[in-house]
């Protein structure tokens, strides 16, 4: 894949938006960051400031207009950005430009050449690459001449171009317009849209690409997420279907389970569903995977949307597995979140950056269908094709597990899911001789032969048992394929 | 601090001394109106009470930061205090006089 020449770039070392920007914003030229309060606008232009001097070796200058430089400071210290430090460096200015309207007496004519100064200087005292003017705006609600400002902010951009530099302006949300004061009609080279919406109680944080001159980019709307790592965009584009197929085997955990796929387990990189009413053991199966990973040395991921670790830890310990061990050792790392703290895509986002974090060789993800709680089934078909693409792409394999509410029927929810994966196992109980018996059976598993018995299981204080035999597996074989 | 240069001779600052700093950046005539202004008006309502220091941004532009200076012209009034600021040509005295606090704001309503 080549792209023609495009425009030489700027990273911004946030995460996921330098692929969806082919490289970056433009460099040498303008860009600006608009969006409500509190939609990260500041965060996204310190962090292109601040990566720039940490990562690319390209000091800056943050001008802001409504931040001190102690509040900004101490904004950014918590997400582990030291502007002392750089500061002390000579590698990055701050400036506060104080704009207070009650303070300010305005009498004829004037330009705003005391700013170009100020700018000027502080470039000048560090060599800036890059500068952000954090928000300019707030010009407005000082000023009582539009005219003169909006005649020296051309002015100010031509400028910023003229020196070559790399430029973030952010701007508040207007009413049916991207900035207030229509900044947008100033920067031609890039804008983007920076969105926080909470539907029902559940927040999402998006990112969108309205316009990039000369240059490729997504017009998706992104995912991003604000946590103690700063900011990182999730690319969500479906990656296709050229992910590698594996003919590598991986052991399911349970002997007899390997049995009843030729002997071997599942295929490394596949997606697997275990779905089946409450009490079926799917978590134990799962934690038996796991455990099995583990033993290989493979690190593994386990999003937990129902339970604690804690209490996951305390149940499998009942069935004789213990996953302690592997947290301990690092091999084993829980993400346990309730499913309405967000919604669908942020979820998406945090599953793939604790993934991209952790280099897991496994997930398992239980239940998937807690999910279902914060989506309609086609958002969630969408995420899952998403996250599995995700999955599919770096070979790990994925298992999830998905919880049947009806007795026997399969709900129309696994319908749904189980299209998206390779194989798929269904436990089931049923009442017999006031016992509580369990069955399994595999109703899928694309691409090896598999056993078509429904096999009795017990949990026993040593995991999970198939207790009848598997009958003589070859010659009965069905190809995996429905 | 450096001044670029006094405009008028200095004072002994007493209890109704107006010190006033004019921001200028380089001789543009906005900049020379500004000063011409003040002058005028100083002499009309401050006589022998009034110090004027001229700051050109251009030559020291380290010093646009701690009067918070963006616009030019502006003008400071740095005592009596508390500290005022009055940005433009200062063409319009009646503004210039309320900014001073030289006389009392006639605005409606405000």
């Amino acid at each position: 894949m080549s792209f023609q020449q495009e425009l030489a770039k700027s990273p911004t070392g946030i995460r996921g938006l330098d692929e969806v920007t082919n490289g970056g914003l433009p460099r040498g030229r303008p860009t600006l960051v608009c969006g409500g309060p509190g939609s990260g606008k500041t965060l996204f232009a310190a962090s292109f400031l601040l990566n720039g001097i940490a990562q690319f070796d390209e000091p800056g200058v943050l001008m802001t207009f409504e931040e001190t430089s102690e509040e900004l400071a101490s904004d950014l210290a918590s997400l582990g950005y030291d502007l002392a430090k750089f500061s002390a460096e000579g590698r990055l200015v701050v400036d506060y430009v104080r704009v207070e309207r009650s303070e300010i007496e305005e009498t004829g004519e004037y330009d705003l050449e005391g700013l170009f100064v100020r700018l000027e200087h502080a470039i000048h005292s560090v060599g800036a690459k890059r500068i952000v003017l954090d928000t300019i705006e707030s010009l407005f609600a000082g000023l009582s001449n539009p005219g003169i400002l909006r005649a020296e902010l051309r002015r100010l951009f031509r400028w910023l171009k003229d020196k070559g530099l790399t430029a973030v302006l952010t701007g508040e949300r207007g009413e049916g317009a991207l900035t207030r004061q229509g900044l947008e009609e100033y920067v031609s080279d890039a804008v983007i849209l920076l969105d926080h919406r909470v539907q029902e109680q559940v927040s999402t944080r998006r990112l969108r690409i309205v316009k990039y001159r000369g240059s490729h980019h997504g017009t998706n709307e992104y995912p991003f997420l604000i946590d103690r790592d700063g900011l990182s965009v999730l690319p969500v584009t479906s990656l296709g279907l050229s992910h590698p197929a594996l003919k590598e085997r991986v052991s399911t955990g349970v002997a007899q389970l390997d049995e009843m796929f030729s002997g071997a387990g599942y295929y490394r990189g596949s997606t697997v569903l275990l779905s089946g009413t409450a009490g079926t053991g799917k978590t134990s199966l799962a934690a038996h995977f796991v455990d099995a990973a583990c033993r290989r040395g493979e690190r593994c991921l386990y999003f937990l949307f129902e339970e604690s670790p804690q209490q996951l830890v305390r149940n499998m310990r009942s069935i004789g597995i213990d996953l302690q061990v592997w947290l301990d050792r690092g091999l084993l790392q829980f993400q346990a979140d309730r499913p309405s703290r967000f919604g669908l895509e942020t979820h998406l986002a945090a599953m793939q950056r604790a993934v991209r974090d952790f280099n897991p060789m496994v997930t398992v993800t239980d239940p998937i269908t807690n999910l279902l709680t914060v989506g309609t089934q086609s958002d969630v078909r969408s995420m899952l094709t998403r996250i599995i693409d995700y999955l599919k792409m770096q070979t790990i394999t994925g298992l999830f597990t998905s919880l049947t509410p009806g007795s026997r029927e399969f709900e129309a929810t696994d319908a749904v899911i189980s299209s998206l994966m390779d194989t798929w196992i269904v436990l089931s109980t049923h009442e017999e001789n006031r016992k509580r018996r369990r069955w399994l059976s595999v109703l899928k598993s694309r691409g090896m032969f598999h056993s078509n018995s429904v096999r009795e299981y017990m949990l026993t204080d040593h995991g999970l048992r198939l207790l009848d035999d598997e009958p003589e597996l070859r010659g009965k074989a069905v190809a995996g394929v429905r | 601090m450096q001044l670029l240069n006094s405009a008028t001779p200095p004072l002994a600052p007493s209890s109704d001394t107006f010190l006033l700093r004019l921001y200028v950046a380089g001789q543009t005539p906005k900049c020379v109106r500004a000063f011409e202004n003040l002058k005028r008006i100083c002499e009309e309502h401050l006589a022998g009470r009034y110090h004027i220091e001229m700051v050109d941004l251009l030559q020291n532009p380290q010093l646009a930061r701690g009067d918070q200076i963006f616009a030019v012209p502006t003008l400071v009034r740095r005592l009596p205090e508390p500290i005022k600021k009055i940005i433009g040509d200062l063409s319009n005295t009646e503004r210039v006089l309320v900014g001073l606090d030289l006389r009392p704001a006639r605005r409606p309503s405000a």
